[in-house]
């Protein structure tokens, strides 16, 4: 140990700058920032045995096809996509008042069917639509119940009523077993 | 005219950059918290469709992909093809796919799992409606089909 102190000299960290950049840049590239969203389906579980006769009587299905062309057919009729989220939104909320919709909303199904032709584009749209549907009656009654948005109900602290929402309009939005059914 | 001082002036004092390399770590830290390493090289087109009502999936780990989609490259025709991971497969690939990502996954997370459907706007629901029985198969029953959110009208 020399008795002399020295100055110790300054570290040049003129070109930490530098490095620092090029991780930036490093990370820039080889990173991307996508949040995946997209629309949840519960898929249902696969059985060996034919499903079981519908009891259900037709006036409970609101019955949705799309052919291969991507036309839309609802309860035997053709519909422009837009007018979809209205209809489904009747069938949901019919309680009885309309013979042709369902009677009570426990009851209400949504039958999609589609062909192997359809795209998947027009797919998703009508899902969309139907899911639409179903987030719109549900925010609703959560609305006149509760004076909050379904979608605004808190996961953890609100869960008897989220629970209430979704008994009263349970999501029965069955998709049939693949079928082709043509032009 | 001696508007512009010749050399004898006094010099310009250095602008003190020693804060710029704290200002570069600020958003290389950013970056790095923020976004995700690109982990695959997409081997197939996925414009994904839009729709009003996505969600977001919140937990990155639990995702299992599968992209549709016509490929990239021109020469192997338009013809919408199945990724999985890195490489292109075919419907009957999905099984053993999924089987062995989840058994990667701790046991309690399994039914967790969400298969995210990459697939392109042009793709037909032929191809979706095998990938969905196949995946019924698997016991993978949450699906989520990928989306852009875009606002209501």
């Amino acid at each position: 140990m020399g008795s002399r102190r020295r100055d110790i000299p300054e570290i040049n960290a003129g070109s930490m700058a530098d490095i620092a950049f090029l991780l930036l840049v490093f990370f820039l590239v080889t990173t991307t920032m996508d949040v995946p969203n997209g629309l949840q389906v519960a898929l249902p579980p696969m059985s060996e045995e034919p499903p079981p006769d519908s009891k259900q009587r037709k006036r409970e299905v609101l019955e949705v096809l799309i052919n291969a062309g991507d036309q839309l057919l609802v309860e035997g009729a053709p519909m422009r996509i837009d007018k979809l989220r209205q209809k489904a939104m009747d069938h949901l909320t019919n309680e009885g008042t309309d013979p042709t919709l369902s009677t009570t909303s426990t009851k209400a199904v949504v039958s999609l069917k589609n062909d192997r032709g359809t795209s998947y584009d027009m797919y998703v749209q009508v899902y969309n639509e139907l899911t639409a549907a179903y987030n719109d009656v549900r925010d609703e009654y959560s609305m006149r119940e509760f004076g909050k948005l379904y979608t605004k109900l808190s996961t953890e602290r609100e869960k008897e009523k989220i629970k209430q929402v979704k008994e009263k309009y349970p999501k029965k939005l069955s998709e049939a077993e693949p079928v082709s059914i043509g032009k | 005219m001696a508007k512009f001082k010749k050399d004898g002036g006094r010099p310009t004092p250095a602008i003190n950059t020693s804060a710029l390399p704290d200002i570069v770590f600020m958003l290389l830290f950013f970056f790095m918290v923020a976004t995700k390493m690109r982990d695959r090289d997409m081997k197939v087109k996925t414009a994904i469709p839009q729709a009003t009502e996505v969600e977001k999936l919140v937990k990155k780990s639990r995702l299992n992909y599968i992209f549709v989609g016509p490929p990239k490259d021109g020469d192997l025709g338009n013809t919408p093809r199945i990724q999985l991971d890195d490489a292109f497969a075919t419907v009957d690939d999905i099984q053993q796919y999924i089987t062995l990502q989840n058994s990667k996954k701790d046991e309690k997370e399994i039914p967790f799992m969400t298969t995210s459907l990459k697939a392109d706007k042009v793709v037909k629901m032929g191809i979706v409606t095998d990938i969905k029985q196949e995946l019924r198969k698997v016991n993978a029953l949450k699906l989520s089909y990928s989306a852009l959110k875009v606002a209501d009208e």
